[in-house]
């Protein structure tokens, strides 16, 4: 049962990763913001050129 | 009992558990390569695949892993030394493999197989599982580490740095190259999928109020709830899914969706100017998640299906088009196969992932093999998928779906009489029963490959979830889940090779490599989208129905990639006096420089029209000339010329990187390699 909280916390954390949604936590915790649209807007504006430059493969 | 015993117990159940494993994977692949004259079940090429994949992780990886790479769980990682908490982060490795696959897996190991599954099952089974242990896995493994040693340095970076400024060049030309001819097939396969399909198109357009709704939503109601708006616009495109029905049945809306070739390539054109030039938080970011979203589920419930279900594969393991006259395209298993699949077995365009956003990520060396390694297997399992999609169907159906309609005839009878001539029998009413089935007007001609794995993956999941009433369903959530994904790589591509164009103008005039200069994001976002529109509109007008000629130009293009990336790591273990083990590399090098350089040799020069682009311009000229023949004739000339320049280049960096390997083994040159200094891990045992 233990182990399988752990997969499912880690199936999360991926989720979470894979949806940026860490990556805002990260950017909040780093700004000192709480969650609010002004905070997610000076996220993505700090993501933007990263995101945009990633590349998705064929 | 005393710990020697209980050690030895343990090691001599490893050793039985792997010759069991080593049993079974030669029983499956003996199954697979042998039986003929009577259909096998998919459960084989699932055991096979399995075997082969468990085989090459624990023996052949960790070989390379500790004899060639010595992996150091000591060494700190870039991701722990220039942590930023953006681009360079700690991260938990199955975390980073996640990443690491969603940003991989696209499209193209699906519509590979489904397309080289015209040869049979059998070449395009052994290529994708020989080719991703030997091959791929490979490539990606080191690029990875390479990258990671070099603080997280991209595929162009370091053959600048490894090979020369020839290196870094052609990497830089060959990257550009493929991703216009990447969207300008990709952009093909949609308009395939779509054309006349008044249900796929609404579900389609539909997706992009949705993303649009999503990104909204995410700015300015929920800021950050990305996983939550995902499952909302999930659900939403279920529901375009169901609306779509009625429209097809709406006989004042199915006439408005109801699209041809020509007006689906103009919308995709305008689409991707407007997905380029639009913030990325408003439309490029919303249908990734989405997008994302519905990759993973869905193969994950492929997977589930295939294994669960275990259909019957219809396809022989040969079939007569070995021979080279095959209707989806043209040519010979050696090279053709080898180049249309190129992401289940190796794919250069990884090379650029695994030294992209993954090397930042990574907390300790070792974890490079699982990542690097374990994630391009997960990719070749996609792709045996895919040639189990393709496979189950009849091979009648498959090719009255997959044979342009300048091969096998316009009109149905015609295409029917042609295909059964060829030993598959299938019968006009067949084809209207399934096209009925899927709701579709009709399903000849569908070159692509995207129609034929949504007819495969409709009739495993109705062999059970729904039954036949809703094949329809599943078909159109197959397209839906294709076009989604192929609209991603448009928009993210096109963007990608914007930025790539903008830096390099950068060089000539500054402001035009200012990201947020709009007269430049204008032109440079005009630049790319006329240069693989340029593409698209030619395969829409081809009577080949285009991927004939664009895809092997497009897996050409994406082989050479991964030469160049063999030629840096090939560099890199020579350089590290490994050598001896160099083959790792060299052999995968050799193979993809006599696969891509015979076929680019084929695609320009062979004398049959159908395979040679010269040839086919030279028949056009001595046919009658009608409208569109100048204007075929270019196109052909253009495609050789883009192929011979793509080899010429290659030929060049295999040079200059062949005499750095000789300089340095003859002792004439100093091996230095140019990694990062080491400098001793603070992360604990088990953290990362």
């Amino acid at each position: 049962m233990k182990q399988l909280f752990h997969a499912a916390r880690i199936l999360l954390a991926t989720l979470r990763e894979i949806f940026d949604e860490a990556a805002y936590s990260r950017f909040l915790a780093r700004a000192q913001m709480t969650p609010s649209r002004e905070a997610y807007t000076a996220f993505w504006r700090e993501r933007e050129k990263a995101c945009a430059r990633r590349p998705r493969c064929c | 009992m005393p710990t020697g015993t209980s050690n030895e117990m343990k090691k001599t159940l490893s050793i039985l558990a792997w010759l069991a494993v080593v049993l079974l994977g030669a029983v499956a692949v003996g199954v697979v390569a042998l039986r003929r004259g009577e259909p096998i079940n998919a459960l084989w090429l699932v055991v096979a695949a399995t075997c082969c994949y468990a085989l090459g992780y624990r023996f052949y990886s960790s070989f390379i892993a500790a004899r060639i790479l010595a992996l150091d769980g000591l060494r700190a990682t870039p991701a722990e030394r220039l942590e930023n908490g953006r681009d360079f982060l700690v991260t938990n490795k199955w975390v980073v493999f996640g990443h690491h696959f969603a940003a991989i897996a696209g499209p193209g190991p699906l519509v590979g197989p489904v397309l080289a599954a015209q040869f049979g099952y059998l070449p395009g089974t052994m290529w994708v599982l020989a080719g991703a242990v030997f091959a791929g896995c490979v490539q990606d493994f080191v690029i990875l580490l390479f990258s990671v040693r070099r603080d997280g340095k991209s595929l162009t970076e370091m053959a600048k740095e490894e090979i020369g400024p020839v290196g870094g060049f052609v990497a830089y030309a060959a990257v550009i190259s493929i991703l216009i001819i990447l969207l300008g097939v990709a952009a093909l396969i949609v308009v395939n999928a779509l054309k006349a399909s008044p249900w796929g198109a609404f579900t389609i357009a539909m997706t992009m109020p949705i993303a649009l709704l999503m990104g909204v939503y995410l700015r300015r109601i929920r800021p950050g709830k990305v996983l939550e708006v995902s499952l909302l616009g999930f659900v939403l495109v279920l529901l375009a899914i169901w609306g779509g029905q009625w429209v097809s049945q709406n006989p004042a809306m199915a006439q408005i969706f109801t699209l041809s070739a020509p007006t689906l390539a103009i919308l995709i054109i305008v689409y991707g100017f407007a997905a380029s030039a639009l913030p990325v938080w408003l439309l490029l970011a919303p249908r990734d998640y989405l997008s994302t979203f519905v990759k993973l589920g869905t193969i994950a419930l492929l997977g589930v299906g295939i294994v669960v279900l275990h259909p019957t594969l219809h396809m022989p393991a040969f079939t007569r088009f070995v021979d080279g006259t095959g209707p989806v395209f043209a040519g010979k298993i050696f090279p053709f196969a080898f180049i249309t699949i190129a992401c289940g077995a190796i794919s250069g365009f990884h090379s650029l992932i695994s030294s992209g956003t993954t090397p930042k990520l990574i907390a300790r060396e070792t974890e490079t093999r699982m990542v690097g390694y374990g994630a391009m297997m997960a990719e070749s399992a996609v792709a045996v998928m895919a040639i189990i999609a393709a496979c189950v169907m009849q091979p009648g159906i498959y090719f009255a779906i997959n044979s342009p309609a300048g091969v096998v005839g316009q009109a149905p009878e015609a295409a029917v009489a042609t295909i059964s001539s060829w030993g598959f029998p299938v019968t006009a009413a067949d084809m209207q029963a399934l096209a009925h089935a899927v709701g579709e007007q009709t399903l000849y001609n569908r070159t692509g490959g995207a129609p034929a794995f949504a007819v495969g993956m409709a009739q495993i999941f109705s062999h059970s979830l729904g039954g036949a009433t809703l094949m329809a369903l599943w078909y159109h959530f197959a397209i839906m889940f294709e076009a989604l994904f192929i609209l991603t790589v448009l928009d993210a591509g096109t963007r990608v090779a914007r930025f790539m164009v903008q830096d390099a103008l950068a060089h000539v005039y500054k402001p035009l490599g200012r990201t947020s200069w709009y007269p430049s994001i204008l032109a440079t976002s005009a630049l790319i989208v006329a240069s693989w529109g340029y593409f698209l509109w030619q395969g829409v007008k081809d009577p080949l129905g285009g991927i004939n000629s664009l895809w092997p130009l497009f897996g050409i293009a994406n082989q050479l990639l991964a030469t160049v990336a063999l030629c840096v790591a090939t560099t890199i273990l020579i350089k590290m006096h490994r050598a001896k083990y160099a083959a790792v590399t060299l052999v995968p090098l050799a193979w993809l420089v006599a696969v891509t350089f015979t076929a680019s040799w084929h695609k320009v020069f062979d004398p049959q029209p159908r395979i040679g682009f010269l040839a086919q311009a030279r028949a056009l000229e001595a046919g009658p000339a009608t409208g569109p023949t100048a204007r075929l004739i270019f196109n052909n000339r253009l495609d050789a010329a883009v192929t011979g320049v793509l080899v010429v280049m290659v030929g060049l960096v295999l040079i200059e990187s062949a005499r750095q390997w000789l300089e340095i083994l003859s002792g004439k040159k100093e091996a230095r390699v140019k990694e990062s200094p080491f400098v001793m891990t603070r992360l604990a045992e088990g953290q990362g």
